[in-house]
């Protein structure tokens, strides 16, 4: 994909997935994010940066975690947030997505966050807005979810440090994951010395080994001496598909369980990007193990959020008229 | 007012007598503005002794309350405001390198604000420069120079300390 989620400059103007953007600016993203998690510890939890400007929430799809922390990310910044849930307004009235989203635009909106069930849906909307709009990937279908991916690459670096010296293990729903996708891209920009998926041959993508990543395919082999463990959700529409026998056999062969975390590193961290079924891929002892970092990755969700949102509406000044950057 | 700048040591000198005169009495919390004016705390705390400011220093990033977002976005990137003590009902003192438009005080005060409620707020200023575009004054000035809008004064810190310099845009 060309970056048109960059300005001429090389700044944020759009944040709709991880590919093609340089390990300096997802720096830039975990560093802002590094300052923002601060304003939490003060009595006044917001700062005025973003204060009369207007952010749209769409959501398409259901989400509890990302909207909720993408309107929190948006009031600690001080803007406007409004959160639509479009199943349930004019689209479902015949209305044309483009019509909603012109509509929602003449109510001089400055941003919007997009989730959708359909792959590429924010790229569309990013390339029919208003040039002064900004669009924030929030998940689209089986695409990408950026925002994910760099709140989990925070979590990381807090405990972790140096990424090229990690050895980071997904398992799961690697095919049909828009998190584990732009995960895998962003571990890999910021020079993750190994990434290995884990997974049975019908949830991995074909074209594994073009990403980068070695392929396992026994859950106790790809475990083993890993610094990062990423669970992934299992899909209950992926049983339905007959990709899977059923959820108990899976959790035999692919759940993590504290036996199974033994072999990662003592100090290995598990992380999961919710929301989580307990016996399914992962027992309920390591979700609320000492090893687990699952609600850091919720509250570090916010910070990664104020950064991105700050960051692409901050560019759209380089826009603006006869302005010096 | 003048344009010639004195000895950087004689204006810290100056500064910290008259802070010592002044607020002596008050159990003052010492903040510093990014990234000039904590160089210029450091100097202040070090000249005034370790008893004399309660607490350790606080620093102050005002780049999410710049009024200036709107036309030149994102500021790069300095250290996180940290004040490591409640500043309810205290006296603090707010010390930068440069007064120049007063923005930069105006942002630091909200940001205060949203910290706590403290019970003064004093300022002082290494160099008072000539440009208010805000009702705001120092209470304790190094220098105070004249300068034109093409004249620009900036403290820097490098390897033989603490420097300023004086630029024209012509």
């Amino acid at each position: 994909m060309t970056n048109n989620q960059l300005t001429d400059s090389g700044h944020l103007r759009h944040f709709l997935t991880i590919e093609g953007l340089k390990r300096p600016l997802l720096t830039e993203i975990m560093d802002r994010a590094e300052q923002f998690s601060s304003i939490t510890n003060r009595q006044v939890k917001k700062v005025p940066l973003l204060r009369g400007k207007t952010i749209m929430n769409l959501f398409f799809e259901n989400s509890t975690r990302t909207r909720t922390t993408f309107e929190l990310a948006a009031k600690r910044l001080s803007a406007d947030v409004m959160n639509l849930n479009i199943s349930t307004s004019a689209t479902s009235k015949g209305e044309s997505l483009l019509d909603t989203l012109h509509n929602l635009e003449a109510m001089h909106t400055d941003m919007f966050v997009v989730r959708h069930s359909q792959s590429g849906a924010a790229e569309f909307i990013a390339q029919h807005v208003a040039p002064h709009v900004s669009v924030i990937n929030a998940g689209d279908g089986c695409h990408a979810h950026p925002t994910q991916a760099m709140l989990d690459m925070f979590t990381i670096r807090r405990h972790k440090q140096h990424f090229p010296d990690l050895r980071v293990a997904i398992i799961g729903d690697i095919l049909h994951s828009r998190v584990a996708r732009s995960q895998i891209q962003a571990l890999s920009t910021l020079g993750v010395g190994e990434i290995r998926v884990i997974g049975p041959k019908t949830l991995l993508p074909s074209d594994c080994q073009t990403l980068g990543v070695h392929v396992y395919h026994d859950i106790d082999e790809g475990l083993r001496d890993v610094d990062v463990i990423i669970t992934l959700r299992l899909q209950n529409e992926r049983m339905q598909g007959a990709l899977l026998p059923s959820a108990r056999e899976y959790f035999q062969c692919f759940g993590l369980t504290e036996e199974k975390l033994q072999l990662a590193k003592p100090d290995a961290i598990v992380m999961h990007p919710g929301p989580i079924n307990r016996g399914v891929e992962i027992a309920s002892t390591v979700a609320d193990g000492p090893q687990s970092v699952i609600l850091e990755q919720v509250t570090h969700g916010i910070a990664i959020r104020m950064a991105v949102m700050s960051m692409a509406l901050g560019s759209q000044s380089e826009l603006a008229e006869g302005s010096t950057p | 007012m003048t344009t010639s700048i004195s000895n950087i040591d004689t204006l810290l000198t100056s500064m910290a007598n008259d802070i010592r005169h002044q607020l002596s009495d008050k159990n003052i919390l010492l903040i510093g503005i990014h990234t000039g004016g904590v160089w210029v705390a450091k100097a202040l705390a070090e000249l005034l002794g370790e008893d004399f400011f309660d607490g350790s220093l606080g620093t102050l990033n005002i780049a999410y309350y710049r009024d200036d977002f709107t036309r030149i976005g994102m500021h790069p990137q300095v250290a996180p405001s940290d004040l490591p003590f409640s500043i309810d009902d205290r006296h603090l003192l707010l010390v930068d390198d440069v007064l120049h438009s007063g923005r930069t005080v105006r942002a630091a005060l909200n940001e205060i604000f949203d910290y706590g409620r403290p019970a003064s707020v004093s300022f002082a200023v290494l160099i008072e420069r000539s440009g208010r575009e805000l009702p705001i004054q120092a209470d304790i000035i190094g220098q105070s120079i004249n300068l034109t809008d093409e004249q620009h004064i900036k403290l820097s810190n490098g390897d033989s300390g603490l420097q300023l310099e004086l630029r024209s845009n012509d």
